[in-house]
């Protein structure tokens, strides 16, 4: 079995950083598997993870108030879930729930932040690629607000 | 049907088979000639002209099986006063016949390749028949790859033909939403998203793309970002058709009229046309 160092390395997202670097991040990082239906994070609580997904499928979901709870994306294999531990005031702005039985490398955010901190070019690396799956989730966005398949179509 | 082209303009008596309903706003008309002797013969990505009697007519691609020529198969989003007409059709009832028309996909192109279908909303009917004549010969396809994107659950088209599609072993079958709630567990967000996770060699794929322009502008440039090249992108396109026979103009795009050129081309031939605002 692979450990968290060898999952992280030969993963796209942390291509490029130095294997220093690597050795930090997964100083950070654990293991951790959700059941269908688990909550991976919870709306409006504090955002001290972002996972990588190895396996499965995770919805974001928004509570619409009286149109109920909206499923705005899933997030699958391969794919970074969850920012707002970057971001202040560290608040997860969605619910994360296990869509299927799911694995996933947990980076601790605040551990993180603290070596960003002190070592500005980990700080960097890691702001520079979270910017592209923002830019990406940002541009997602932008066309379901198109709501393309509506009736005016 | 044998096409007779001096009579492109007058349309055959079809009588309804049947008509049903897809989802809150589509529905699907199973159609058979007034002669059930005779035979409607089409390629896929065509499309038929039909006559609501006494409302109008409407440009419907066809949906059904090119080799299953005895059913003429459309099916239909009610949005104006011809499709509400439609819409009310049944069983017995007659209706007007134009076609087929227009340019088709070029599924042998594929052969030997990686094919690629990228769809979203009742864009998945004009690409149906296409779908048909890879799946019925599959083995001359390397990756097939079917990625379909709707606006919620409730309106996807064709549900079960698709959980049929995704039980093929050797079929990628994609379908995502853009907005569910917590019922839905299968995949939320664009269409577009699916196209990296789909396994095939861009370097030696034809993409076969059909949905509204502006999920197929996103498309594109997602498919050239990966490596495809236009000529082996092919979009259908849709525009007000009214003769269907590049006559009336009402078609036109740029230089080239979508009922006659069209509606498939490959994007090479509309690259320039697809970049510019209300043409």
């Amino acid at each position: 079995m692979k450990n968290i160092k060898e999952l992280l390395s030969e993963h796209e997202f942390f291509k490029g950083l130095s294997d220093e670097q690597i050795e930090i991040m997964a100083g950070c990082g654990s293991n951790v598997h959700f059941k269908k239906g688990e909550t991976v994070f919870q709306q409006g609580r504090e955002a001290n993870y972002f996972f990588v997904v190895r396996q499965g499928s995770v919805a974001l979901d928004i509570d619409g108030a009286e149109r109920g709870i909206i499923r705005i994306q899933t997030v699958e294999d391969g794919d970074i879930l969850g920012w707002s531990w970057l971001i202040p005031p560290h608040i997860w702005n969605f619910t994360a729930i296990a869509a299927e039985d799911t694995s996933t490398t947990a980076l601790d955010g605040k551990c993180l932040r603290e070596k960003c901190e002190k070592d500005h070019e980990l700080g960097y690396a890691l702001l520079k690629r979270f910017s592209t799956v923002l830019a990406k989730r940002l541009e997602w966005t932008r066309i379901q607000l198109l709501d393309v398949y509506g009736a005016h179509t | 049907m044998n096409k007779d082209s001096s009579n492109d303009m007058m349309p055959q008596k079809f009588y309804v088979d049947s008509n049903r309903e897809e989802t809150h706003d589509t529905f699907t008309l199973y159609l058979s000639p007034e002669d059930s002797s005779k035979k409607f013969h089409f390629e896929p990505g065509q499309f038929n002209m039909l006559y609501g009697f006494g409302v109008g007519e409407v440009p419907i691609s066809i949906s059904g099986d090119t080799s299953s020529p005895g059913t003429l198969i459309h099916t239909i989003r009610e949005v104006g006063a011809v499709t509400k007409a439609l819409c009310k059709l049944k069983q017995g009832d007659y209706v007007g016949v134009r076609g087929p028309f227009g340019s088709s996909w070029p599924v042998e192109k594929a052969f030997g390749k990686d094919v690629v279908v990228i769809t979203g909303g009742i864009g998945l009917a004009p690409l149906r028949p296409a779908i048909y004549q890879i799946l019925a010969q599959r083995n001359d396809f390397r990756h097939v790859v079917i990625l379909y994107g709707a606006r919620n659950p409730q309106d996807i088209l064709y549900r079960k033909m698709i959980v049929k599609w995704r039980a093929h072993l050797d079929l990628q079958v994609r379908v995502t939403v853009d907005q569910a709630d917590k019922e839905w567990y299968g995949t939320v967000g664009v269409v577009t998203k699916l196209i990296s996770k789909a396994r095939f060699d861009p370097g030696n794929t034809v993409a076969l793309v059909c949905g509204p322009e502006i999920m197929m502008r996103f498309t594109i440039k997602e498919l050239q970002k990966i490596g495809i090249e236009e000529e082996d992108i092919y979009v259908s396109m849709e525009r007000n058709m009214k003769c269907a026979i590049g006559f009336c103009g009402h078609c036109q795009y740029g230089p080239k009229f979508i009922c006659k050129d069209g509606p498939v081309f490959s994007f090479d031939q509309i690259r320039d046309l697809f970049r510019v605002r209300e043409i």
